[in-house]
Parts: structure tokens; sequence; C-alpha cells
């Protein structure tokens, strides 16, 4: 396979392949994975060629399938688990912070979970209640836990598989809006970055714009938009969550004095609070203005008729950055 | 030891032919009675040698003085806390005996007797109670996984991991611990579903022993918790919990029954927590003295005893020897706690990730630099 155009669900599902592939303990594990190929098909095909003993359809209770992936994972397999939508996490919660992310360290380092977790997160597509939802914060906030948003198919396969193959349980979000974004990949090639680095997809030298998983393509339009008025904007895609590549953050923000977080997730307690927390340690004498955050506003997901009104775009991250520059 | 059971599941034990009085005061399966006397059951039986009865006495009195020492070493400071498993020492010392090397146990906090039968160091169980780590001990040496403290959640892990040995093509088999309390968590009902779908080799053994801290069974449940099970689609029995000889039977019947494929069943070890929940409770607030002496009549221990002088088994020097040695054993852990070191402050750091991560590496480096600086300050003055 050469490379080719591959929609971010063909990227995906071409990671699970490569993974089902190259190790035997992988496991599929879901709601609808197997013969359905998953409600987004991102398991398409993999039922049929892998059986039902590796791709795992199941029960429809979240903290068993999270649950029994632990068990899956002491016995020496190596679980992904795809959670339909992002809202349907929670009754899995409980098991993910408080067995998933502890058990390594409560066993003093003797044992590894090797679990990946599969969520179809934030808005954008029209959905119904508790299927648009960014729930990063409450896992970042967990340590044991690593957490990754990729923006695009490429990242996206090549962030799964590692994902996949590193001894810690990661959440891996899936910015579902993006599903149907096309790039050219090469599965037979090798990834750019290590899944815990950042990328400036776009380089600037007056303000940096900081975002991760949907929010990267509006970004990307704000700074062409931006640069049509003479402002030249950089755009860092941080890709992972926990760990943060703050040094990738600090050094873009140093250069251009000003930064602009960008997230669907509500401002209030978001990843937004944090990097400007830190950014302001960093970049104290750099900084030229305060660092401003772009976001949901603090009120439940809305129905999907005003959703635009919430889901940050490309003016009201423009409006943040005249604001910044204002300064 | 060999158990005779057959494949079918026991009519006497899933309730569905017995009328709704009965189902309510079900019968236990029991082997030797609290006066210690061995009678039969029609479904189940356990023949023991003179040599294996006295082993099994051995385990529930060193279990029972361990427990009796981890109890008093908390009043007196050296652990900050204790969860005594008084009164349950032969539904553990019955299961945990029944297990082979193999197999995997997936324990509560309160699984000590369980913990001895793997071979697991009391120690090690106690590093936890004093504070110094969450658990610690490598679950893979002794297959007896790490206490788990939110109620049922082990449950899962243990179907999980019974789901993996059906996937090697092993017979190993699986004990999942829980109790009465436990049984309302939507996870134990989780793993119930999990377990009987994928007709995963685990064996629920669930310890009844009447209390969930102050709140009696009725307050869990309408129906005997092992009745549970035909709702899922497999069998479930009650044991009399205090009788070692009849847990050793229907958990080996259990796990046999899950080395041969047939998926997983529910055993209700119907026992009594004659001590507190743990060492911060006061039972006198909420159950009455004549239970627990009602109780005390039924004791694990002393109906093996006279079983054994009974059927002159054992005499005095043996019975001698193991109180010798239930006292070394409790020398040897009061010592070990009592000599356990606070872990260094910078541990904290150590396994949060198996693998490097940015922040945890930064925290780490930040905390040595500020403990250091109080060394330097030191040696200024």
């Amino acid at each position: 396979m050469a490379a080719e155009q591959f929609t971010m669900v063909k990227a995906l599902n071409e990671a699970l392949r490569r993974s089902l592939e190259e190790n035997p303990k992988t496991l599929i594990m879901g709601e609808d994975v197997g013969r359905l190929g998953g409600v987004f098909r991102v398991t398409d095909g993999l039922h049929k060629d892998f059986g039902e003993e590796r791709v795992i359809d199941t029960p429809l209770a979240e903290s068993g399938i999270v649950g029994t992936a632990i068990g899956l994972a002491l016995r020496g397999y190596r679980p992904v688990v795809e959670i339909q939508f992002d809202g349907f996490v929670y009754p899995a919660f409980d098991q993910i912070v408080t067995q998933l992310a502890k058990m390594h360290a409560r066993a003093l380092g003797q044992i590894k979970l090797p679990v990946t977790i599969r969520i179809p997160f934030a808005g954008g597509i029209g959905a119904v209640e508790h299927h648009s939802e960014s729930h990063e914060a409450y896992f970042a906030h967990t340590a044991g836990l690593k957490v990754v948003a990729p923006s695009n198919p490429v990242d996206a396969h090549w962030m799964l598989r590692q994902a996949i193959a590193s001894d810690d349980p990661v959440i891996f979000l899936e910015p579902k809006r993006r599903y149907w974004d096309k790039a050219v990949l090469d599965p037979n090639g090798a990834p750019e970055l290590g899944l815990h680095q950042a990328r400036v997809t776009r380089p600037g030298r007056d303000l940096t714009l900081i975002a991760y998983g949907p929010m990267v393509k509006v970004c990307m339009e704000a700074a062409a938009a931006a640069a049509e008025d003479g402002q030249q904007l950089e755009v860092v895609d941080l890709r992972s969550l926990s760990p943060v590549d703050f040094d990738t953050v600090a050094e873009s923000v140093r250069r251009t004095g000003r930064a602009v977080v960008v997230h669907e997730a509500p401002v209030f307690m978001g990843m937004g609070a944090e990097l400007a927390a830190r950014i302001t340690e960093r970049c104290f004498y750099s900084l030229e203005a305060p660092v401003l955050r772009v976001g949901g506003y603090f009120a439940p997901y809305p129905p999907s008729r005003v959703e635009d009104a919430f889901l940050p775009d490309l003016d009201r991250v423009l409006d943040a950055v005249d604001r910044a520059m204002a300064f | 030891m060999t158990v005779k059971k057959t494949a079918r599941a026991p009519k006497a034990a899933t309730g569905a032919r017995r009328s709704p009085a009965e189902a309510a005061q079900p019968a236990l399966v029991q082997l030797l009675t609290p006066e210690g006397e061995r009678v039969e059951h029609p479904d189940f039986s356990v023949e023991t040698t003179p040599d294996e009865l006295r082993s099994l006495y051995r385990d529930l009195v060193l279990v029972r003085r361990f427990d009796a020492e981890a109890t008093s070493l908390q009043r007196q400071g050296e652990l900050g806390l204790w969860a005594s498993l008084l009164g349950q020492e032969a539904a553990q010392v019955g299961s945990g005996r029944a297990m082979r090397s193999g197999d995997y146990a997936f324990p509560t906090y309160r699984e000590h007797g369980v913990a001895w039968c793997r071979g697991v160091d009391p120690l090690n169980l106690l590093g936890m109670f004093r504070g110094v780590n969450h658990g610690g001990w490598d679950p893979n040496e002794k297959n007896f996984h790490l206490y788990t403290i939110v109620i049922g959640s082990q449950t899962l892990h243990a179907t999980g991991y019974a789901m993996g040995i059906t996937k090697d093509g092993s017979d190993d088999a699986v004990i999942a611990y829980f109790g009465d309390g436990a049984s309302s968590q939507g996870d134990v009902s989780e793993a119930f579903t999990f377990a009987s779908v994928y007709n995963a080799p685990v064996v629920f053994f669930c310890q009844n022993n009447q209390w969930a801290i102050s709140e009696p069974t009725e307050k869990q449940t309408k129906v005997p918790l092992y009745q549970r099970a035909s709702g899922f689609g497999f069998p479930g029995v009650r044991v009399d919990g205090n009788d070692v000889l009849a847990v050793l039977a229907v958990t080996r019947w259990a796990l046999e029954r899950a080395r041969n494929g047939e998926g997983p069943t529910l055993v209700e070890a119907f026992t009594y927590r004659m001590g507190a929940h743990t060492t911060s409770d006061d039972p006198s607030r909420y159950r009455i003295a004549d239970e627990l002496e009602s109780w005390k009549l039924k004791d694990p221990i002393e109906r093996v005893k006279a079983y054994l002088v009974r059927e002159d088994w054992a005499d005095a020097a043996f019975f001698e020897a193991v109180e010798a040695e239930s006292e070394q054993l409790a020398v040897r852990v009061r010592e070990g706690v009592r000599t356990m070191p606070d872990p260094d402050p910078s541990s904290i750091f150590e396994h949060v990730y198996a693998e490097p991560h940015a922040l945890v590496d930064e925290e780490r480096a930040g905390y040595l630099a500020y403990a250091a600086s109080f060394d330097s300050e030191g040696d200024e003055n």
C-alpha cells in the first residue's frame, strides 16, 4: 500500500488493522465494533478479517467494557476500547479514573495497563444530546492517564498506532467532525513526531494560536484569514494533552509575545486555563498581552440548531486575536 | 482431597423449584456442622485425609492469629487501619485452598486468608494499612491481585482476566471475591453479564457476612444473593461459609465447571463478620450482641477442632504446635511492621506511568530541588 488519500476514519481503521497484524495480543472491544464496523465505521472489516476473538462486540455496559479490558490487560492482552460517543464514557469513568489510571502505581510498577480508549469527541455534527461533548479536562486532570487528540488523518493514524504500542493507558480523542477530512498517508512510512510532541502547523510572528483536535482546522482558517489583513499568526497543534509539550508552546510564545488558546470545551477550568497559567509562568517577560481563551460556554452542550453559537469559529478566534493584538 | 459433584447445577441450589417460603430460608450446603459432625449432602461431598484436615486447621488458626495481630498493631498505632476477617476464615481458606497454582484471585481488601493460601507473605498485606504503599506486591508472583478498595470493581477485572484465559486456551480459572454490599454495585451485575455472555471461567465468590458496615443484607437484596445468578444464566449455590469443608467442595466444583468450559458460577458463602467493618467502625451502634453470640456458636475453627478430636486425628501436641507456630507468626508480623520503613517522599513520582511523562519528570525535579534547599540551609547553620 503506497501513499494514498485517506479519510480520518480510514486512517484510523488502517492503524487498527496494522496494530492487530503486528501484535497478536491486540484486541478491539466495544459496542457494535464487530459486524457493523462501529457506528462511524472505524472498525469496518476488522471483525471479518480478524474474527470475533479479537474484534469483540461487547454488551452495552461501558464500565464493563473498560473493567474487562483492564482484566484482559492484566492477562497480557492489549485492548483497544471504543466508547461509542463521548457522552457515554461516564459510566466507565470510575473504572478509568480509580482503576485504570492508578493500578500501575498501586503495583509499584510491577504490572502494566496498555489499554487504549478511543472516544469520538466534540461537536459540530448536528447530533442529539450526549453526542458532542469535550471532556478532555477530566482525563488530563488524572495522573496515570495519557490523553491525546489528533487533528488530521495522518496524525490520527500514527498517533493511534503509537497509543496502542504504549505501555500506559491512553485516552484517544477522535474529533468526530473531522472524520471525513482527507489527507495523503503512507502507512508503510514512519511517524513524523513522537506521540506527545506538539507541532507548529503554521509559522507566524505576531501571535500563537494553540489548539488540538477539531479546533486546529478552525485556527488554520483563522490564520489564513488574518494573513490577508497582514497578521502573521502561528498555529500550534498540541496533539497531546497529557503530557503537554510545553517546550514547543513556550518557544513559540516567546517569539510571538501573544497567545490565544482555542478549544470546544467550556473555557472555565478547561485546558486553556492550564495553558494560560503555564505560559504566564514560562514566558512572563515575553508577553505583550494576557493569554486569552476561546471555547465553549459554561452551559450544557446546546441543541444542534444553536451549537454554532456555542462552538468557537473563525470569527470568534479572530475576535480574540484582535483583543490580544490591542494590548 | 477429592471432590464429587456432577456437572449439572444442583436443583436444591438454584431455588427454581422451591416454594417462596422455602426460598426465603434456603438450605446451606454443609458438610461439617458447628458441633464438628461430618454430614453428607446430596450434591456435594469432599474426602479429606487426616493430614489435609490438620493442614486446613493450621491455615484457619494462623490466619486468625495474623488477623488478631494486625488489629492489635492498629490499636498500637502501627497501622492506620485494619479490616478484620474474623469469622470469615473458613470461607477464605476453603476457597483459597480450592485453587490451583495457575488460578488467579481478585480480592477485596479483606481477603487476608485467601492471600495466605496463595502464599503471599502476610507482611506484604500490611503495607497499605500502615500507609507505606497502596498494595505493592507483584500480583503475578502468586496470582493474587492487589486489594481493591472501591467496592465491586475487581469483579470486572476478574472477568476480563478470565476472558483472557479462554483466549489463551488455558484451563486455569479465576475467583472474584466480593461481599454482600458489593452485590448492589452495577459493576458486579456487569461482571455477571460479561462472564455469562463470554462463558468466562470465573467463580464469583460472595462472602455474605451479613453486614456492609452498618447496613444488613436486607438493605441490599430482597432475594437470597445466590439466586441472582439464575437471572444471568449460571448456577448459584449458598454454602455454609463457616464450614471449610463445604466451602472447599463447592468452590472446587465451581472451579471445575470453569475449567470444563461451563462458564461462571456464583457461590454465596453465608458467614458473619464477627468484628467491626474496620478498626474505625463501632458495630455496637447498629447490631445487637445476641446476634454475635449466636454466630460464635458457629465458629469456623472450633468445629474443625472438634472434628479432629472426635476422629482422633489430632492430639494435644498438634494443637500446641499450631498454637506455637501462630505465636511465631505474630511475632514476625509485629516486628516486620514495626521495622517497615517509610518510603522516600520522592517515590510519589515513581510508577505514575510506565513510560516517561514530562510533567511528572518536571514536578519530581522541582520537588527534589525544593527538598534539597532545606539541606543547604541546614549546612549554612
